[in-house]
């Protein structure tokens, strides 16, 4: 069951323009709900009421503004909004390539597969060289009235573009004081330093299920089908003690099935 | 991403920790509380009557246009089209066996071993104990190391595989999506690949090597549209055209946002959120029956961007491990349907929505972790 490309542009930088589709690389697992009237079960509407009169406000005579400090609300008319919308482009563009470190975790938001648009040998030639650069592309593009900033990069043969978020929507670490306090004891990071090895493991996201979501879904279903739903108990809690001899006991722990485990 | 409006936010309140509970490591305990380190700063815009008045949103049944209140809502799991089995805030809570509830790290693995496509969205941790020391302890051993520390657990009716990460002595949660979220080439039906030719190849890696740089320009990241927008704005403002003053001014999170920064500073700093029935209690409106209306509007606009926070869906679930206080009404609809739940669990669901993301209860917590 194939993706719906959502876009069509074009990677542009110096000579290279390369035609791609757009396909959201996130598929929507979570268990939806519906808002229901409790009495007859049926869906609700929504409607955008007058917050002093109570009175139901019709879509048409909706008014966005702008709540300053003041309290007050800038008003703002459909060509004040216009005036503010990028335009209309078809051009992915490509200002810069950079080694992938440079692009840290905290600024990726969402992202896309790119696949080949009628030029599909120019396409997997960018994506070779990618890869064989090992660099991610700093991309702007506007798509649907919203201006983007993106990572491109080679995903195994494809090509992916990964949106980035602005500048002010990310509150750096280097901004923020670390916690302080007495000095750690150096057999204290070394006993940790040693349980942090012996719970290495290569990363396989496989491994990891939204089990949670699976049995919501279970519980649905059975309800559906007029079972009994048994529950799980919760399990108590142990207290600690010194913090030195938790991470002895922690890695005692550990050295009981290390066997089974990779070595780092 | 391209789901709403870009300036139709209305904010979330992001300087309240909206999760406080553990982090286990080997047998170690860390107490931590959970804050956003992503905020908005799109220039968020309100609804406004043509008048000027802030909008809110209101359910109102289908058949009759009558204007519900929140405990007059319930939530429901289609299961096929128009049949639906209420959705019970407790059981759902329950599903969760406490353990599920530690933000338990199973792993470790190396930071750049992690695909960027599953990354989602970053957490800051602070201390929440006593002690820092455990806390500064894993932060300093995974930032020397190159290590981030996996784990999945329950918050709020939704599972999160998290990877821990430390930079500069602090502890980040970032939220990894499932696998089983992410499409492949081969799901989204992109074409085999094909080999391309050394020539091809060659005259790409030259294009690109004219580009090479060393470093992101910070500049590249601005949001040019929220700043026009700004512009007009502000021009407006000194016209006073389209100016109205409002007398309710709701703590629409803008403010808070400016704040968030300087509120991790003093969590970081070792100084704890307010006990239970402060502000971050009011606003959660637990076991309050019925602050229907304005929590009902809350849960509207959490919907809104509903391609991007599937999340909050699933969220509203949950959460009722505080309100097990508030009268479970067994009702007398046993009977509407088969598939139907007697327990009417709506007030709280309406007041939850938000909490996907946002504030939230200190009462769950410490019930938790008792």
């Amino acid at each position: 069951m194939a993706a719906r490309a959502i876009w069509k542009a074009s990677i542009c930088f110096g000579a290279v323009d390369v035609p791609v589709k757009l396909y959201s690389a996130v598929q929507d697992r979570a268990v939806h709900f519906r808002l229901l009237d409790a009495k007859r079960h049926e869906p609700v509407k929504q409607h955008m009421v007058d917050s002093d009169t109570g009175t139901v406000v019709a879509p048409a005579d909706i008014r966005r503004a702008y709540p300053t400090a003041e309290g007050d609300m800038v008003i703002l008319g459909e060509e004040d909004l216009a005036g503010v919308v990028p335009e209309p482009s078809r051009e992915i563009q490509v200002t810069r390539f950079v080694p992938p470190e440079e692009i840290t975790h905290q600024w990726y938001d969402r992202p896309y597969f790119l696949g080949p648009d009628a030029q599909d040998e120019a396409y997997f030639a960018l994506a070779a060289a990618l890869r064989k650069r090992n660099v991610e592309g700093v991309a702007r593009w506007t798509m649907r009235s919203k201006q983007y900033v993106g990572a491109l990069r080679a995903e195994g043969d494809y090509l992916m573009l990964i949106t980035l978020r602005h500048a002010g929507e990310v509150v750096p670490a280097s901004a923020l004081p670390a916690p302080t306090g007495r000095a750690l004891d150096d057999r204290e990071i070394a006993m940790a330093k040693q349980l942090v090895k012996a719970m290495e493991d290569p990363f396989d996201i496989t491994q990891y299920h939204d089990e949670y979501r699976e049995r919501v879904v279970e519980l649905m279903e059975a309800r559906a089908a007029g079972k009994v739903v048994k529950f799980p108990r919760a399990a108590i809690r142990k207290t600690d003690v010194s913090l030195a001899d938790v991470l002895e006991q922690s890695l005692a722990a550990t050295g009981e099935t290390g066997k089974e485990r990779k070595r780092a | 991403m391209p789901d709403n409006d870009a300036f139709d936010a209305e904010q979330e309140p992001v300087t309240r920790s909206f999760w406080s509970g553990t982090i286990t490591f080997g047998l170690v305990s860390i107490p931590v509380a959970l804050y956003a380190a992503n905020r908005s700063n799109r220039v968020s815009l309100r609804m406004v009557s043509p008048q000027g008045t802030p909008l809110n949103r209101r359910y109102f049944t289908t058949r009759d246009d009558r204007e519900l209140d929140a405990d007059e809502i319930v939530r429901g799991y289609e299961i096929e089209k128009d049949r639906f089995v209420i959705a019970d805030d407790d059981e759902l809570e329950r599903l969760a066996p406490e353990r599920t509830r530690d933000i338990d790290l199973r792993q470790f693995v190396k930071v750049d071993e992690i695909d960027p496509m599953y990354f989602e969205r970053a957490y800051y941790l602070t201390p929440a104990g006593q002690s820092t020391k455990a806390y500064r302890l894993l932060a300093q051993v995974m930032e020397e190391t190159g290590r981030a520390g996996i784990a999945t657990f329950v918050m709020r009716a939704r599972e999160y595989l998290v990877a821990i990460m430390a930079e500069n002595g602090i502890l980040r949660a970032e939220t990894l999506r499932f696998a089983d979220e992410l499409r492949t080439p081969e799901t989204v039906g992109l074409p085999e690949p094909a080999e391309p030719s050394a020539a091809a190849v060659r005259t790409m890696d030259r294009e690109i090597g004219k580009r090479l740089d060393d470093a992101l320009d910070p500049r590249e990241l601005e949001d040019d549209s929220a700043e026009r927008l700004l512009k007009v704005v502000r021009a407006k403002e000194r016209s006073g055209e389209g100016v109205v003053h409002v007398e309710e001014r709701e703590s629409d999170g803008e403010s808070d946002i400016i704040d968030l920064m300087e509120i991790l500073k003093r969590r970081l700093q070792g100084e704890q959120e307010e006990a239970a029935g402060t502000a971050a209690d009011s606003s959660d409106e637990d076991d309050a029956p019925r602050p229907a209306r304005k929590t009902a509007a809350k849960q509207a606009t959490a919907r809104k961007p509903a391609a991007k926070k599937t999340g909050a869906t699933t969220a509203t679930a949950k959460k009722t491990a505080s309100t097990s206080a508030t009268a479970k009404k067994t009702a007398s609809k046993r009977t509407a349907s088969k598939t139907v739940t007697s327990k009417k669990t709506a007030s709280k669901t309406a007041s939850k929505k938000p909490t996907a993301k946002k504030p939230a209860s200190k009462r769950t917590a410490s019930k938790r972790a008792a």
